[in-house]
């Protein structure tokens, strides 16, 4: 189970003359095994977000909870993909594939030499286990650290821009691959992004924030049918929802913009 | 799948076209300077144009040399046969300094990279006391220790605290910030996050500042050596120039010289067998 709920969450940032406010009266409620995007124009605060669930940044106001339970700092029950790819360079792929399962807080997930092969095999990178990340392509390097993070067994799986860095096919590659992951073990899911088409292709509900001060403009549910298939994104419906969308995110955007000008 | 095109095995470190097959360039690229530098100053002192007692020709240095380390000719007169003596008092110097000066260094550099408090604790001292030469520290050290291998041992790990420290300090804060916040969010304590990614993370320059440590230690052993014991090849040396020995002095500052480029080569093949993955990631220089 893992269960998220935000309420009147508000977060302020100091900067040299006064102060920003990054995120205002967010409220949200995630449901256990749910696929959430967050899309919005650039500095909607919408990575903030994502660091206040992930324990990095600490709210100015309102409440954010797992299970129930306050968020009082980053743990291994939320696992976070970022976008600069988190790999050690010093360690090869498997040692950085273990990397969490041998700190003490994990000892007790299983043996990870076993939890390592496995992921190694859904990964596709059994054959590339001792090379160095420097030797991995982009799209390889990130399936790595996807199961560095799945790894340790993470609740939720907290995804900032995962795919942000690469190219537009091993993009769209590489979201085959999560939700083919996510398929398979139905993870809390939360993930980040300025692509309209990856929020929908990914989500169950596609929250659309408003330009600063981030807030949630709209929550849109995406009624397309599970599992999903690159080619959805030419239906008559993944068309319909793209163009919501992005009604909604220029709207945000180009306000955004010009009230940074006033 | 399509985006495993990616191969590590081009970007590895490779021979370039120039040198491969050509089995000679290699050791001729590494010995043509030296060479002409030692036939260039043999022309100077055969032909007279300086005085041969006053710079010895390389063939007399080499002769000297001999007899230094194995006493069979009687050419370096009362220094015949001290060589291993005095090098192995210098070594030994050397490498006490740079033990706890380079260890001290490093667990200082932690320190103040991992802790802004400890910054402001420590940084500032180290900042000034960097600043007075370590040549400053001889009388304060000589009336501290009296004559012998301790003022050496501590001018020479003073000497190297400072390189060690400041590049510690560097290397632990150049380390990618996202690489603490994943091991923070995988549940690492701090110890864990010492071992596993800072000390890592930071080992470049850790490295980086033991080799200048270490060229250091050899700089301060002579110093050492000629203001405050009665052995080692800065002895030597000094001893020979007061007995106007400069052949003597020319193989003792040599026998340095050497000792200091095999000390360097210690430390540069610890830091490649370390380092092979760092390689990968930065610039290594073209062929």
């Amino acid at each position: 189970m893992a269960r998220i709920s935000l309420s009147h969450l508000g977060k302020t940032f100091a900067i040299r003359d006064g102060s920003v406010i990054a995120l205002a009266d967010i409220n949200l409620e995630i449901v256990d095994r749910e696929f959430i995007t967050i899309v919005g124009a650039s500095g909607c605060g919408k990575s903030t977000l994502l660091n206040l669930l992930a324990g990095f940044e600490t709210a100015t106001s309102g409440e954010l909870a797992v299970d129930g339970a306050p968020i009082t700092g980053p743990g291994p029950d939320r696992g976070v993909v970022f976008q600069q790819t988190a790999l050690f360079p010093w360690l090869s792929v498997e040692d950085n594939i273990a990397f969490g399962l041998r700190l003490r807080a994990n000892r007790h997930k299983g043996s990870p030499e076993v939890i390592v092969e496995r992921m190694l095999q859904r990964t596709r990178l059994s054959a590339f286990r001792s090379r160095r990340p420097a030797e991995l392509s982009g799209g390889m390097r990130q399936r790595a650290a996807i199961a560095s993070v799945l790894a340790i067994d993470p609740s939720i799986l907290l995804m900032d821009e995962p795919f942000g860095a690469l190219d537009a096919l091993t993009r769209s590659i590489m979201q085959d691959f999560l939700l083919e992951v996510w398929e398979e073990e139905r993870k809390t899911a939360l993930l980040v992004t300025h692509d309209i088409d990856e929020a929908i292709y990914l989500a169950d509900r596609t929250v659309v924030m408003t330009a600063q001060p981030g807030r949630v403009r709209e929550i849109i549910e995406i009624d397309l049918p599970r599992p999903r298939r690159y080619d959805m994104r030419s239906d008559q419906r993944f068309i319909a929802l793209r163009d919501y969308v992005t009604d909604i995110v220029r709207e945000e955007a180009i306000r955004g913009t010009t009230e940074l000008r006033e | 799948m399509a985006d495993d095109a990616g191969t590590g095995s081009s970007w590895a470190p490779s021979a370039s076209r120039s040198t491969v097959g050509r089995p000679l360039v290699l050791p001729a690229q590494y010995a043509a300077f030296p060479a002409a530098l030692l036939v260039a100053w043999q022309i100077c002192a055969q032909v007279g144009f300086i005085r041969r007692n006053v710079l010895p020709a390389p063939t007399d240095v080499a002769l000297v040399w001999y007899d230094l380390v194995t006493g069979a000719t009687d050419a370096a007169a009362r220094y015949s046969g001290t060589w291993l003596d005095h090098a192995a008092a210098s070594i030994w110097r050397v490498f006490a300094g740079f033990a706890w000066g380079g260890a001290l260094g490093i667990l200082a550099g932690i320190l103040i990279g991992v802790s802004r408090v400890m910054e402001r604790v420590l940084d500032p001292t180290i900042q000034v006391l960097r600043n007075i030469p370590v040549t400053a520290w001889v009388p304060l050290s000589l009336v501290f220790f009296g004559i012998g291998n301790a003022p050496a041992v501590f001018l020479i790990g003073l000497g190297a605290f400072f390189p060690a420290a400041i590049n510690t300090t560097h290397g632990v804060r150049q380390i990618n910030a996202t690489l603490i916040k994943a091991a923070r969010m995988m549940g690492a304590s701090d110890s864990e996050l010492l071992v596993r990614v800072i000390l890592p993370g930071a080992l470049p320059s850790i490295m980086t500042g033991l080799r200048l440590a270490m060229g250091i230690a050899w700089v301060l052993v002579v110093v050492a050596e000629i203001l405050a014991v009665r052995s080692g090849l800065g002895y030597l040396l000094n001893d020979a120039y007061l007995f106007y020995r400069n052949d003597v002095v020319i193989a003792a500052m040599l026998s340095i010289g050497v000792l200091g480029f095999i000390s360097d080569r210690i430390v540069v093949l610890v830091r490649d067998h370390l380092l092979e993955w760092n390689r990968l990631e930065t610039f290594s220089g073209q062929n």
